[in-house]
């Protein structure tokens, strides 16, 4: 049977989020996928000639409806069900989208669900982390099951351009629910790189001690064009918004450069930043399972050492 | 009567170091300190609050596995749940089974509420509420870090990557928790041995007339690919030194 998966966009109403072409590279993993991709929007036009422009992808189907201007679980998930009738696979994101978007669909589609794939070694087989990342399991799923997948981004390197497929747009029929409503959401506004994309991130921990003393992170991280991360003790603190959270139940995340100012390295923590590719550790205590990891350690006081590495990239 | 169930999960402990067994066929268990996974510690805690502000009337818990998840509902019973369900299995349980069980229970029961962890820390898999929202046909407010109830709806925060979001679902409804909606109470003896006494009902999956079905089958378990060490330096301008030998600065 031929290989046909139906990929949900993610998107902010205007731009596509980076996860989509990671969740093609995913799927073109599949030797031979035909790859569709779905934007629920409520003006679709521009998001969904960006997923045509991705390499690998066969079509684009457009779906809009006012429903959509915010990405609601409950409205995406009956229609991407109906959609998904002739696909082998279904996938979303690994992100907040993807997570509470995919069950809902499984369950309508009566198919199991692999949550958070890291790599595919064929159409029916996959492997995916367990227990905070302790454990890899390969799981397979009898040929001929229609599965639904969310993909883990930070396993993957997005897709790149391709020739461009054509925009179809879908009507799709279903009744949707009224009984949820979205009111609102805030973000705190930030000009930095977003924290699951960026090349570079400096992250801080409960040593930072207060929301006050991450500025000097924010300092650096400007002069680096670094995002800014945080450890959960940091976050429950308040010293760090929750959006900045790294780990096994915040982002993961996969720069090229990782830097970890008082984080002393929770197997929660280390399970969202394993895929970076170069690790920085700044932390007084030398026993902290960070420094097992890191590829450059330094023990030291986080408030004498980011002020002088600022001073250092400066000059 | 208004009744919110809670469904939790026996996992492996929080802060037990999980290895993988040398043959790859699973993760060491024997012996390993067993709990509430956290997250439905904290989808109870909130159960209990809601009762506590007399926005409920009886807090139901419910988990699915085998007769050792009694430990757990004793504790949950500890914790001030007034009832507990134990259906009874030893199959291996995928998301939407348990899905399809915990919907039968919501038949049973029918809550004003049904509220779960957000993902359980075994399988990482943050699947079961929304899949028994859909069964259910009802709302989910997913990742939840506040939970106003007022009359037939629910005002729900929920912790999501570009910050936080607020939802209003009409109830019935599906909540699932993150790790700030509440800290968890701490049991205290006389609890234990009350809970002793609180009705703990068995059930089994044939009469709930739902099958185990194992769809996704695992082959084998590893661990990791590890990190190694790398090099330790002692100053801001090594640090920074090495950063520039690598072409990160």
């Amino acid at each position: 049977m031929s290989t046909r998966v139906l990929i949900v966009a993610e998107h902010d109403g205007g731009r596509l989020n980076p996860s989509t072409p990671k969740c093609v590279a995913c799927a073109s993993g599949m030797a031979g996928a035909e790859i569709v991709v779905a934007v629920f929007a409520a003006d679709g036009a521009a998001v969904a000639a960006e997923a045509a422009k991705i390499a690998g992808v066969t079509k684009v189907l457009r779906v809009d409806h006012p429903v959509h201007a915010h990405p609601l679980a409950a409205m995406i998930a009956p229609q991407l069900a109906r959609l998904a009738g002739g696909f082998t696979h279904v996938f979303g994101p690994s992100t907040t989208f993807g997570k509470d978007l995919m069950p809902r669909v499984a369950a309508l589609l009566d198919a199991p669900q692999l949550s958070d794939v890291m790599a595919v070694e064929s159409p029916t087989r996959f492997r995916r982390p367990i227990y905070a990342g302790n454990a890899i399991v390969t799981v397979e799923v009898p040929a001929g099951t229609q599965l639904v997948a969310t993909v883990r981004t930070a396993s993957f390197q997005a897709a790149g351009a391709g020739a461009g497929a054509p925009v179809e747009v879908a009507t799709v029929d279903v009744t949707l629910p009224s009984h949820t409503r979205f009111v609102s959401v805030s973000s705190a506004k930030s000009d930095r790189p977003d924290l699951q994309t960026a090349r570079k991130v400096v992250s801080g921990g409960r040593a930072l001690g207060s929301a006050d003393n991450f500025k000097i992170l924010y300092s650096l991280a400007d002069r680096m064009g670094a995002a800014v991360g945080a450890s959960r003790a940091a976050v429950d603190a308040g010293y760090a918004a929750n959006d900045m959270q790294v780990g096994q139940t915040g982002k993961i995340i996969a720069p090229e450069l990782y830097m970890a100012f008082g984080i002393s390295g929770a197997i929660q923590h280390l399970t969202g930043i394993k895929d970076a590719r170069t690790i920085v550790a700044v932390n007084k205590d030398a026993e902290a399972p960070i420094f097992e990891i890191a590829d450059i350690g330094l023990v030291g006081d986080l408030f004498q050492v980011v002020p002088e590495i600022e001073k250092l990239l400066g000059s | 009567m208004k009744r919110i169930l809670v469904a939790i999960k026996r996992v492996v402990d929080y802060n037990v170091r999980v290895r993988v067994k040398p043959d790859g066929s699973g993760v060491v268990t024997d012996g390993v300190k067993m709990s509430i996974n956290p997250f439905d510690e904290i989808a109870l805690e909130e159960a209990l609050r809601i009762k506590e502000k007399g926005q409920a009337e009886e807090v139901v818990v419910a988990t699915i596995g085998p007769a050792d998840c009694q430990q757990q509902l004793r504790t949950a019973l500890a914790m001030g749940a007034d009832r507990a369900l134990h259906v009874q299995t030893d199959a291996a349980i995928e998301p939407l089974t348990a899905a399809r069980v915990l919907r039968k229970l919501l038949d049973k029961e029918t809550p004003v509420l049904a509220i779960l962890g957000k993902q359980a820390i075994d399988d990482d898999a943050n699947q079961t509420g929304q899949m028994l929202a859909a069964l259910w046909d009802r709302p989910q407010a997913t990742f939840a870090s506040k939970v106003e109830i007022s009359g037939d709806k629910a005002v729900v925060t929920r912790e999501v990557d570009a910050g936080l979001e607020t939802l209003e679902v009409d109830l019935p409804a599906v909540i699932t928790t993150d790790l700030r909606l509440n800290e968890p109470r701490y049991v205290k003896l006389p609890d234990i041995m009350k809970a002793k006494k609180k009705p703990l009902e068995i059930l089994d999956l044939g009469s709930l007339g739902v099958e185990a079905k194992e769809r996704v089958r695992a082959l084998k378990y590893e661990p990791p690919a590890g990190r190694t060490r790398g090099i330790m330096v002692k100053t801001p301008e090594e640090l920074v030194a090495a950063l520039k030998q690598k072409g990160l600065a």
